[in-house]
C-alpha cells in the first residue's frame, strides 16, 4: 500500500503519464505508431542515446552542477569509435565499448579536477570543455567521415536490432538505468551526492568527501556520454565531426522535464529517463496529430517550463503543509 | 561620534597608485592579451593587416557583441540568459515572414523588436515573478522560442529583402573600412556602458550580484532591475536578429543557433564573475573582439577555422582557473569571510 | 551534581589557542577543560571568541597556537569529519541537515548501516532511528524531508545524530536561542541523560537561568580570551556578569536626556501569521525605543516589516503621518525609515565592495546628477563626510568594506543610513560581535542622535544595553508586545520577567 501510494504521489509518476497519453494519443490516431514492428522499434530506439546522456545529466545535477559538455564527449567517443575499427582491424567489439567508455570518463575526469579542484561554476568550466572537446573533435576528423562501411556487421546490428522486440540499444540504456538508479538510491556514495545537492556547506560539515563525490559524477556523466558516443556510432553508421552537437541541451531538458531540481538535492534517473522518453517521443508524435515537426522545439520549451512551474507549485505546496503538520504537532 | 577624538581623519580616494587600478586588473589583460594577438598576427599571418579583415572581422562578431552587452549584466546580477540566440532567430522568421507578407522593413523591423521585448518578458516574468532559476527557465525558452521561429518558417527561408536595407547592413563608413553597423554598436554600447557604470541603477546591478540581501535591504528593487534587463536583453537580441537577417539576406528559422555559449564565453573571457556582481563593459568588449581576432587570424592562417572552438573553451577555462585561483590566494591572505569564502563561514556565523 | 567535575582526567582540552584571521584576531587565549559526565557552561559577550573556539573544536578552523587534547593525547583536526571521528559532536544554533532528504538519511548520512553490495539497509536505518528518538523520547516522523522542521526537532535529529555516533564530547552552540520553554525543558532533560551516561557537553548560552540551572561549571571568555572556570555552586550571576562585561557597565551608557516630541512612527495592529499579531507601537522624536525579547521573539521581524523587506498581512505603518507602503523599502527610505539590519555581513554590507560604495548604496539616487547619473567622484565626496564623521578606520575609500574589522563594518552601515538623513532609525542589535570601544561609541552616537530629535527603534538582546539607553522598553514575546515600560521602571528582573513569563510560570 505504502509502495503504491509512493507511486502515486512520485514526481515522475505526473511524467510517465504525459508520456502514456502522448503515445496513446498518437496510436489511437495512427495505430502503426505502437503496433507496427517498426513504430514499436522507433519508440524504444530513439529515445535510448538521449536517455544515457539524460542519467548523466542527472547525476551530475543532483549534486548542484551541470555538465554542458556532454554532446561534445558524445561526438568525440562517436569519431574514435569509428577510427578504432578503421586503425585496428578485427578489434574486438567489447574492447571498443571499453575504449569509448574509459575515454568518455577522461573527458569527465577534466571536467571533474576542475570543477572540484578549482571551485569554479560547472556551467562555465563545462561551457568551456564543449568547445575545448568538439575543437579537438574537427581538428582530429577535419572533413573526415566514419561510414558505415568501415564497422563491422555485427557492431552495426546493435544499434538496429533487436532481441524479442526489443531493441539492443534500448537494453543496453535500460541496464545502464538501473544500475545508475540502484547506485543512487542504495549506495553510500550515491545518497551522498543529493545531501551534497542539497546542501553543499552542510556536505562539508557533515564532513564528506566532497570533492571525491562531484569528481566522481562527473566522471560518470563523461562515461555514459562515452557509452553514447559508441551507440551513436552503431545507430547511425555514419560519424562526422558534428556528431552530438546541441545535445547537452536536450539532457539537460529531459532532466528538468524528469523533475530532476535544478538546484540538487532532489530527482531520480528514472525521472531523467522518462523525460527524455518524452522529449522524443513528442517528437515523433506530432506529426501524426497534424502538427508540422517544426514545431517540435517549441512543445519542448513549454514542456520544459511547464516542469519547472510545475515542480516550484508542488515545492511549495509540499513546504506549506510540512510547516503545517510542526504546528499541528 | 563627532565628540570625544581631536584629530578629524582623512581619506584616500584609492589606496592602490592609478597605474596599478588601471593595469593590474582582469580587463587590462584581456585588452592586453587582444593586442598581442593583433601585433603578432599582424607580423606572423600575410593577409591580416588588411583593412578587409577589419571589415569581415566586424561585420561577423557584430551580433555577438552586441548580445554581450545586455548579458554582462544579467551574469553581474548573477543571472543567466541562455535564450538569447533563440531571440535573434525568432526575430529573423518575424522580420523574414512579415516582410514576405508585404511589411516594409521598417515596420516589421519595429514589430520584430517589440516580439524580442515580449520573449525577454516572458523570461523576466518566470524568473523575477514566478521566481524560477534563470538558468532553467532560459534552458525552456531558447527551446520555445527556437521552436517558435522554426515552426513558423519551417525549413524555408525568406530571401527578399529590400536591397537599401541589406547593402546598409554590409555598407562601411564612406571613407573607412569599418562597417557602418559598427555606429550602432558604438551607440548600444555606450548606452549599456553609462547605464552599468555611470548610474545608481547600474549600482544596483552590481549590489544585487554581489548580495541581493544588502542590496533588497538598501532600497534597491531587485526584481524590478532584473525583470529590465531580460527586457533589454530580449530588445537588443532582436536587433541583432534583424542586423543578422539583412546581412546574409536571409530569415531563417535556424539562424544563429548555438550563438548564446559564444555569447557567454566571451562576456566570461571579458572577466564577468559567473557568480555575479564582478566585470566591466570594457573588458566584455575586450573579449568579444579577442575570439573574434583569434579566428579571423587563424583563418586567414589557413588553420581548420573551427581550432578556434578549443582556444575559445581553453582560453575560457584558463581564464576563470587562473581567477579563482588568484581570488583565492587573496582571500586567503586577506579575512576570514567575503564572498567566495563565505560557504564554510556562513555554515554557522 | 557538581562533584564529577572534581575527578578524573579532562576528556577535552584546550589551552592557550589562539587564532587570527588576517589582521582581525579572533582568539588571544582559548583554554577550555572539558569532564565526562559532566556539563560545562561557555558564556561571553558576543565577540567574545565563543564561536570561534567552537570551530576549532569542530575542525572547521585550524588553530594558530596553543595546545587542543583530546583524551590526553594532542590533535589537530583538518576537518571536521576527523572531529566526528574522534567522538566530537557539535550543534549548532542553526542546525545544518540537508533539506531535501528524510530525517533518518539525514542522521546517518555518510555512515548508513549496509548489507551485501554496500546495498544500504534502509529498513535497519529506519529502526535505529525510531530507537533513537524512542530513547529521546520525542516523536519526529523518521521519513519525512527535514525540510520545514522546527529548529527545536532539527537539532533534536542533530543530537540523535551525536548520540548515533556514541560521541563523547558534545558542542551545543546556543542551542536554546529559538526554542520555546516546553522545547527548552525537553532539550534539557536529554542533556542531563546524557551526562548521566558519561558524556562531557559544552553548553554555550545568553541565558544565566538555563546556565545555573543545567550546568556543572562554567567558563568566561572575554574579548577572545578565557578569564576564569567555576563550579556553578560557588558562583553567583553577579559574578559572572562582572568578568564577561569587565568593566562598570554604567559608563557604557552615555545617554542623556533628550526633549521627547511628537510621534514620528506609529504601527497599528501590525499581523503576519505565524510571525508576530496585533503589535501596536509608537517612537517619538528624540526618543530611544528599545524592543526587547528573546531572540526568536519575532522582533527583527517586525522591523523589517516595518521597513518593508518582509510582508505582512494586516495593520498600517505611518511615519509623521505618512503611511508606509508595504513591501516597498525605497519607498520607506523615502518616507525618512532607515535599518541596520541584524545581519551586518549579510544584510548590511555588500562585503565585496568598496567601503564608498557601500556608504553611499542607500543614497546612490540623491548623489546622482538628474538623480541618475553617478560618478566616484560623487560617491567619494559623499562617502568621505559620512566616514569622517563616524571615525571609520580605513586609509582609502576603496578599501573593501569586508576586510575592516566588525566594529568598523557596522560603522560603515551606520554611516550609509545616517547618510539618508532619516526621521526613524531602526537599529537591529547595533552592537553585536563588535569591540567595547566601537560599541561605546555606537551608544554616544544613539544618544547624540535623538538628542538632536531623532527617533530611535533599538532592537537587543542585550539587557544592559536596552536598560542603559532606553527610554521605553517594549518586550516582545512569541510575537506579542507583552510590556511596555518606562525607563523609570525597567529593570532587568521587569523586562525579563515580560520576555519570559511563560517560561517561568511553566
Amino acid at each position: 500500500m505504502r509502495v503504491l501510494g509512493n507511486f502515486v504521489k512520485a514526481r515522475e509518476t505526473g511524467i510517465l503519464l504525459a508520456l502514456l497519453i502522448v503515445i496513446v494519443v498518437a496510436t489511437v490516431k495512427n495505430p502503426s505508431f505502437l503496433f507496427s514492428s517498426d513504430g514499436f522499434r522507433d519508440l524504444l530506439l530513439t529515445p535510448s542515446i538521449l536517455l544515457l546522456l539524460a542519467v548523466g545529466q542527472a547525476i551530475v545535477i543532483i549534486t548542484r552542477n551541470v555538465d554542458l559538455s556532454v554532446g561534445s564527449v558524445l561526438g568525440l567517443t562517436a569519431y574514435l569509435t569509428g577510427r578504432l575499427f578503421i586503425d585496428v582491424p578485427g578489434i574486438p567489439i567489447p574492447v571498443v565499448f571499453l575504449a569509448g567508455i574509459v575515454f568518455g570518463g577522461l573527458l569527465g575526469l577534466v571536467n571533474g579536477a576542475l570543477v572540484a579542484f578549482a571551485k569554479v561554476p560547472a556551467l562555465v568550466i563545462t561551457l568551456g570543455t564543449l568547445y575545448a572537446y568538439r575543437g579537438i573533435n574537427v581538428l582530429w576528423t577535419g572533413s573526415d567521415r566514419i561510414n558505415a562501411s568501415d564497422m563491422p556487421k555485427d557492431f552495426l546490428g546493435l544499434g538496429t536490432s533487436s532481441l524479442l522486440y526489443i531493441p539492443w540499444l534500448t537494453i543496453i540504456a535500460i541496464i545502464v538505468l538501473v544500475a545508475a538508479g540502484w547506485f543512487l538510491r542504495t549506495q553510500r556514495a550515491g545518497r551522498e551526492l543529493y545531501a551534497i545537492g542539497s546542501d553543499p556547506a552542510a556536505a562539508n560539515l557533515y564532513g564528506l568527501k566532497v570533492t571525491q563525490r562531484v569528481l566522481v559524477a562527473f566522471v560518470l556523466s563523461g562515461a555514459l556520454a562515452g557509452l553514447a558516443g559508441v551507440l551513436y556510432a552503431a545507430r547511425y553508421g555514419t560519424v562526422n565531426s558534428q556528431a552530438g552537437v546541441n545535445l547537452e541541451l536536450q539532457a539537460v531538458g529531459a532532466a528538468v522535464i524528469g523533475g530532476v531540481a535544478i538546484f540538487g538535492g532532489s530527482g531520480t534517473v528514472w525521472g531523467a529517463a522518462i523525460g527524455a522518453f518524452l522529449l522524443l517521443t513528442i517528437n515523433r508524435a506530432l506529426p501524426i496529430v497534424g502538427v508540422q515537426d517544426f514545431w517540435q522545439r517549441a512543445v519542448v520549451g513549454v514542456l520544459i517550463i511547464g516542469a519547472i512551474v510545475l515542480d516550484r507549485v508542488l515545492a511549495r505546496r509540499q513546504a506549506r503543509k510540512l510547516v503545517e503538520m510542526r504546528d499541528e504537532s | 561620534m563627532t565628540t570625544g577624538t581631536t584629530t578629524a581623519r582623512t581619506y584616500k580616494d584609492y589606496g592602490q597608485p592609478l597605474w596599478r587600478r588601471i593595469l593590474v586588473t582582469r580587463e587590462a589583460a584581456v585588452i592586453g592579451a587582444l593586442i598581442l594577438v593583433i601585433v603578432v598576427a599582424s607580423f606572423s599571418v600575410r593577409a591580416f593587416a588588411k583593412p578587409i579583415t577589419m571589415t569581415y572581422l566586424f561585420l561577423d562578431i557584430a551580433p555577438i557583441l552586441l548580445i554581450a552587452l545586455p548579458m554582462t549584466l544579467i551574469i553581474i546580477t548573477g543571472e543567466i540568459d541562455l535564450s538569447v540566440a533563440s531571440i535573434v532567430g525568432l526575430s529573423s522568421v518575424t522580420l523574414g515572414v512579415l516582410h514576405q507578407g508585404g511589411m516594409p522593413i521598417e515596420v516589421a523591423g519595429a514589430i520584430a523588436l517589440v516580439v524580442g521585448l515580449v520573449a525577454g518578458a516572458i523570461n523576466g516574468f518566470l524568473i523575477t515573478v514566478v521566481g524560477l532559476p534563470s538558468l532553467a527557465v532560459t534552458i525552456g525558452t531558447l527551446a520555445l522560442y527556437r521552436g517558435l521561429a522554426v515552426g513558423l518558417l519551417g525549413t524555408k527561408a525568406v530571401t527578399e529583402f529590400t536591397e537599401f536595407w541589406t547593402d546598409l547592413a554590409k555598407s562601411k563608413i564612406p571613407g573607412t573600412a569599418i562597417p557602418s553597423v559598427v555606429i550602432l554598436i558604438v551607440v548600444i554600447a555606450i548606452i549599456f556602458a553609462v547605464l552599468l557604470h555611470f548610474t545608481a541603477f547600474g549600482r544596483g546591478i552590481y549590489a544585487i550580484g554581489l548580495s541581493p540581501e544588502t542590496a533588497r535591504f538598501s532600497g534597491v528593487r531587485v526584481e524590478r532591475t532584473k525583470f529590465i534587463l531580460f527586457m533589454l536583453s530580449g530588445v537588443v537580441s532582436a536587433l541583432a536578429g534583424i542586423y543578422y537577417t539583412l546581412r546574409f539576406g536571409s530569415a531563417r528559422g535556424d539562424n544563429a543557433t548555438g550563438l548564446e555559449l559564444s555569447v557567454i564565453a566571451a562576456v566570461l573571457l571579458g572577466g564577468v564573475s559567473i557568480f555575479g556582481g564582478r566585470g566591466a563593459l570594457h573588458g566584455v568588449i575586450a573579449g568579444v573582439l579577442l575570439i573574434g581576432t583569434l579566428a579571423s587570424a587563424l583563418r586567414l592562417a589557413n588553420v581548420t577555422s573551427d581550432v578556434i572552438n578549443i582556444i575559445t573553451g581553453t582560453l575560457l577555462v584558463a581564464s576563470v582557473v587562473i581567477t579563482s585561483f588568484l581570488a583565492w590566494l587573496r582571500t586567503k591572505r586577506a579575512r576570514p569571510g567575503g564572498k567566495r569564502t563565505e560557504t564554510l563561514a556562513a555554515a554557522k556565523s | 551534581m557538581s562533584n564529577s567535575t572534581e575527578q578524573g582526567a579532562p576528556a577535552l582540552e584546550l589551552s592557550r589557542i589562539a587564532k587570527a584571521f588576517g589582521a582581525v584576531i579572533a582568539l588571544t587565549n582559548g583554554t577550555l577543560a572539558l569532564r565526562s559526565g559532566s556539563i560545562h557552561a561557555l558564556v561571553g559577550e558576543n565577540g567574545a571568541g565563543k564561536s570561534t573556539l567552537v570551530k576549532i573544536i569542530a575542525g572547521l578552523y585550524q588553530r594558530d597556537s596553543g595546545e587542543f587534547l583530546l583524551d590526553g593525547a594532542s590533535v589537530d583536526f583538518t576537518s571536521t569529519a576527523q572531529s566526528k571521528a574522534a567522538g566530537i559532536a557539535v550543534i549548532y544554533q542553526e542546525p545544518t541537515l540537508f533539506p531535501d532528504l528524510s530525517v533518518t538519511e539525514n542522521i546517518f548520512m555518510g555512515r548508513q548501516p549496509t548489507r551485501s553490495l554496500g546495498r544500504i539497509d534502509r529498513k535497519r536505518m529506519r529502526d535505529e532511528a525510531v530507537g533513537l528518538f524512542k530513547r529521546l523520547g520525542v516523536r519526529i516522523d523518521p521519513d519525512r524531508p527535514t525540510l520545514g522542521l522546527s529548529i527545536a526537532d532539527q537539532q533534536l535529529i542533530e543530537i540523535a545524530k551525536a548520540i548515533s555516533l556514541d560521541a563523547k564530547v558534545l558542542v551545543m552552540d546556543e542551542p536554546t536561542a529559538a526554542l520555546s520553554g516546553v522545547e527548552v525543558d525537553r532539550l534539557f532533560a536529554v542533556a542531563r541523560s546524557l551526562r548521566d551516561e558519561g558524556r562531557a557537553l559544552l553548553f554555550i548560552s545568553h541565558r544565566f537561568d538555563e546556565v545555573f540551572e543545567l550546568c556543572d561549571t562554567v567558563t568566561v571568555m572575554r574579548d577572545g580570551a578565557y578569564i576564569s572556570t567555576s563550579p556553578i555552586a560557588g558562583t553567583t550571576v553577579d559574578q559572572i556578569v562582572r568578568q564577561m562585561v569587565g568593566r562598570d557597565v554604567s559608563s557604557l551608557f552615555p545617554k542623556t536626556e533628550a526633549t521627547i516630541g511628537d510621534a514620528v512612527l506609529v504601527v497599528e495592529g501590525l499581523t503576519q501569521p505565524g510571525e508576530f499579531h496585533d503589535v501596536s507601537f509608537s517612537v517619538r522624536s528624540g526618543e530611544i525605543v528599545a524592543l526587547a525579547g528573546l531572540v526568536g521573539a519575532g522582533r527583527s521581524e517586525i522591523a523589517r516589516a516595518i521597513f518593508g523587506v518582509d510582508p505582512y498581512k494586516s495593520g498600517a505603518v505611518t511615519i509623521n503621518g505618512k503611511r508606509v507602503p508595504k513591501r516597498n523599502p525605497a519607498a520607506a527610505m523615502a518616507l525618512g525609515l532607515a535599518l541596520v539590519p541584524e545581519d551586518r555581513r549579510k544584510q548590511g554590507l555588500v562585503l565585496d565592495s568598496s567601503v564608498a560604495r557601500n556608504a553611499t548604496l542607500a543614497i546612490r539616487q540623491s548623489i546622482s546628477k538628474l538623480g541618475v547619473f553617478i560618478t566616484d567622484r560623487a560617491e567619494n565626496t559623499a562617502a568621505r563626510v559620512w566616514a569622517g564623521r563616524l571615525e571609520v578606520k580605513t586609509s582609502a575609500l576603496d578599501t573593501e568594506a569586508g576586510t575592516l574589522s566588525g566594529g568598523n563594518q557596522q560603522k560603515v552601515v551606520l554611516a550609509k543610513w545616517l547618510a539618508t538623513n532619516p526621521s526613524l532609525l531602526i537599529v537591529d542589535e547595533p552592537t553585536r560581535g563588535i569591540d567595547v570601544g566601537t560599541k561605546a561609541e555606537v551608544h554616544r552616537l544613539l544618544s547624540e542622535l535623538a538628542g538632536r530629535g531623532m527617533a530611535v527603534l533599538m532592537i537587543s538582546s542585550e539587557l544592559p544595553e536596552v536598560l542603559g539607553m532606553a527610554d521605553r522598553v517594549l518586550v516582545v514575546r512569541e510575537g506579542r508586545i507583552t510590556a511596555d515600560i518606562d525607563r523609570a521602571d525597567a529593570t532587568a528582573e521587569s523586562v525579563m520577567f515580560a520576555a519570559t513569563q511563560a517560561e517561568v510560570a511553566s
